[in-house]
């Protein structure tokens, strides 16, 4: 027990190592200031430039940016929705699998490149190795969209007096090239040499040792995983995610998959101080998210190590907890660390099935999504938390009767309309959808039997977490729910594509909006952006907007669940 | 739009070769340089061929058992159970589960059985048992094969899969390699 409990300390340790240095890196590659492999990187990215007919050094304003961003998404979406429905015929598919549905290839594409990867195919059966590399690169590409418009953010909230926010292109290549290639490169090495399969050669045919043939799927698995994690992502190249054990073969891979998909978003808040030259709000930032993370872990691991009520009252023991879902490799402590980081951080990739949790624990998942910035996904996690820092800049400002200022600019109704109405989506798509989806269900449960893998609140848990998952970008999922139903895939395919578009328009309309204002001098009656006062502040308002919109909903799933257990 | 259209289209082909294209060659030539070769771990005996980490259906009494899989080990169609903790179907199945593990190992007290060898895995192809769960087969294995518990418990120590530098995660037993050993013993004598 406790070698599972240093493990995860570990875990944690490698990532404030890493993420330190990566993130003044990171800074600079933003901040255009030399780093060392420069020498390498520049002729690369005249390249892309090139090929690419951009100007990388040609200035946007706030619109022009999210416009580009839309545009290139839209071909990505083309581009998506053509391979996965012809992949039966197109090169690569050594197993024969067969091409997608309309409905579930929408319900893909717009996952994948909506940086969700919520699945509802199983990478076995439903995707040939061209569709795997496919959405390996939206893997890359969402997560650079997602890192690139985030640093607009950054320069936004820098600069003066400006409408000049830096080059969409410039930003976008930089990430791709700089960022997400090395970091994928090296995880990929440290992955082949624990056994994870890279290979183009399809299903292999064994006699088990009891002498029954079975086959056995294999992949180009160590190019896809490690961006998978690097760029919070989470999409599995098989269909138990990170369970599998050609997957994550050992607790060293289970390491280095679990460092690998914290490390940029952590790392770009220290980015974000390296930008601004302020490394205490960047302190106050990384202490508010430490400590959501760490309500919300440490009760899981207590869960999950404590078992099943109901299976101790059958007289068995339970010395590694509840291990229905999980896998003897990774034990208890790890799975449930990885199963609130990749909630908080919207990976979604999982190593051990959510379904089977104990009910708090798939309460504390859920919440992982419904906060959605406690880190929070690469560069998206940043820009929802950036919302609650303007609505406690304004609520606290309310407080002490000062005109809100946030950066030396003025806040004003303008900027507290969009921020007010981003923090509500959220729980707008999450209960309105599973209101929607439940009530389909109430009406007929003869016709809509495939629905639930589990009866009574549970059941209700499942469709809970499939909207929240699919709002919070995240893509894990209470798996039992039968979701290749054309309702599924096209509600859920709408909210994701909802749930990232808005999120970003918000902010950057918010940041650049800011960014054009006068820029006022702080002084003596400066509201003090990063002190521990302001972080309890932010985290209050995150608090009491999650409580207010979620406790309902998490009353009649999860809560009600407990205590018919226990 | 129209002034983005083309460099989109563009920089989406470029980006296109650089991953799936270069990125994805240098890595499958860095698998050529590992010990198996992007292949995955896999272990050859007497002209067979196993994945180590795969894990295999035993169910037989000269074996040890494995966990249970919801799939029933279907290495092309990976799964867990996905049930919920309070589910009564669910609950049933442990019930029987044990009544099977008790009916076939007289003599194990209920309250030594534990958990991860009655649920199922998250992929159901865990190839790994605890060591509790190894331990309490021995007596069944060792009347089944005619071989000394002694010997057996030897065997299973030699197996034990340590955590990390010793420090760091779960130890543990690969059932397969543990069963291959088995048969290995067999064939000594």
């Amino acid at each position: 027990m406790n070698t599972e409990i240093s493990g995860v300390i570990l875990m944690y340790a490698l990532v404030i190592l890493l993420a330190i240095p990566l993130g003044r890196y990171i800074g600079r590659v933003f901040s255009n200031e030399s780093t060392w492999p420069d020498r390498l990187f520049n002729p690369i990215d005249r390249v892309f430039y090139k090929m690419s007919g951009v100007d990388p050094t040609r200035p946007m304003t706030w619109k022009q940016h999210l416009l580009s961003l839309l545009t290139i998404n839209l071909v990505w979406f083309i581009l998506g929705m053509f391979v996965l429905m012809n992949m039966s015929w197109l090169p690569l598919n050594p197993d024969g699998n067969p091409s997608m549905g309309a409905d579930l290839a929408f319900n893909t594409v717009t996952s994948f490149i909506c940086n969700t990867n919520l699945q509802h195919y199983s990478g076995e059966t439903g995707m040939s190795y061209l569709g795997q590399l496919i959405l390996m690169l939206f893997q890359f590409i969402s997560a650079a969209s997602g890192i690139s418009i985030a640093s607009v953010l950054f320069t936004a909230m820098k600069e003066r007096t400006t409408t000049q926010l830096g080059n969409a292109y410039f930003f976008f290549v930089r990430t791709c090239t700089r960022i997400l290639f090395p970091i994928a490169l090296v995880t990929a090495v440290l992955l082949l040499l624990n056994g994870t399969p890279m290979t183009f050669e399809g299903k292999d045919t064994i006699t088990s040792v009891q002498g029954d043939t079975i086959q056995v799927s294999r992949g180009p698995v160590a190019a896809f995983v490690p961006v998978k994690h690097l760029g919070t992502n989470g999409g599995g190249f098989f269909g138990p995610n990170s369970a599998h054990p050609l997957e994550n073969p050992n607790y060293m891979t289970n390491i280095i998959e679990m460092v690998a998909q914290m490390i940029i978003p952590v790392a770009l808040i220290f980015a974000l101080g390296y930008i601004l030259k302020r490394r205490r709000f960047a302190r106050m930032i990384y202490g508010v998210m430490t400590i959501g993370f760490l309500i919300l872990v440490i009760p899981t691991i207590v869960n999950e190590v404590s078992g099943n009520p109901a299976i101790s009252r059958m007289g068995i023991s339970q010395p590694f907890g509840n291990m229905e879902g999980k896998e003897v490799r990774f034990g208890p402590v790890a799975s449930a660390y990885w199963s609130i980081a990749t909630t908080v951080i919207s990976t979604g990739s999982i190593n051990s099935m959510h379904d089977s949790f104990m009910p708090l624990s798939g309460m504390n998942q859920l919440l992982g999504m419904m906060v959605n910035c406690f880190y929070g996904g690469v560069g998206v996690g940043l820009m929802n938390f950036y919302i609650f820092i303007i609505l406690a800049v304004f609520i606290s400002g309310l407080m002490v009767g000062r005109t809100p200022e946030f950066m030396g600019k003025k806040i004003e109704a303008r900027e507290m309309k969009i921020a007010m109405i981003i923090a509500l989506l959220h729980p707008l798509f999450i209960l309105a959808g599973t209101a929607i989806a439940s009530h389909l269900y109430a009406g007929s449960p003869e016709a809509y039997a495939g629905w639930l893998n589990n009866p009574g609140y549970h059941g209700f848990s499942e469709m809970l977490y499939e909207f929240t998952s699919s709002s919070a970008n995240n893509g894990s999922g209470f798996e039992g729910l039968g979701d290749n139903t054309p309702f599924w895939n096209i509600a859920c395919g709408i909210v994701m594509m909802l749930a990232r578009y808005l999120p970003i328009i918000g902010p950057i309309a918010i940041a650049g909006s800011l960014a054009a204002k006068k820029y006022t001098p702080e002084s003596a009656g400066t509201l003090k952006t990063d002190t521990s006062t302001f972080g309890l502040m932010i985290f209050a308002v995150i608090a009491i907007v999650a409580a207010l919109s979620f406790f309902p909903a998490l009353a009649l799933g999860p809560i009600a669940e407990y205590f018919s257990l226990y | 739009m129209k002034e983005n259209i083309m460099p989109a289209i563009r920089l989406t082909l470029v980006c296109l070769v650089f991953f799936c294209g270069i990125y994805t060659l240098i890595v499958l030539g860095l698998a050529q340089l590992t010990p198996n070769k992007g292949n995955g771990e896999t272990i050859n005996l007497n002209g067979k061929k196993y994945y180590s980490n795969i894990g295999q259906k035993f169910t037989e009494d000269r074996y040890f058992w494995s966990r249970p899989s919801a799939v029933d080990y279907n290495a092309a169609g990976a799964a867990g159970s996905n049930k919920g903790p309070s589910n009564p179907d669910y609950l049933q199945t442990v019930q029987q589960r044990i009544d099977t593990f008790l009916a076939h190992n007289p003599g194990v007290r209920k309250a030594d059985i534990p958990s991860d060898l009655v649920t199922a895995s998250g992929s159901g192809l865990d190839p790994h048992i605890s060591v509790q769960a190894t331990e309490i087969q021995i007596k069944r294995v060792a009347a089944v094969r005619g071989i000394t518990e002694s010997e057996l418990r030897q065997l299973v120590e030699q197996n034990v899969e340590k955590p990390l530098l010793g420090l760091f995660g779960t130890e543990r037993i690969n059932v397969l390699q543990l069963n291959l050993a088995l048969d290995h013993l067999k064939r000594k004598i």
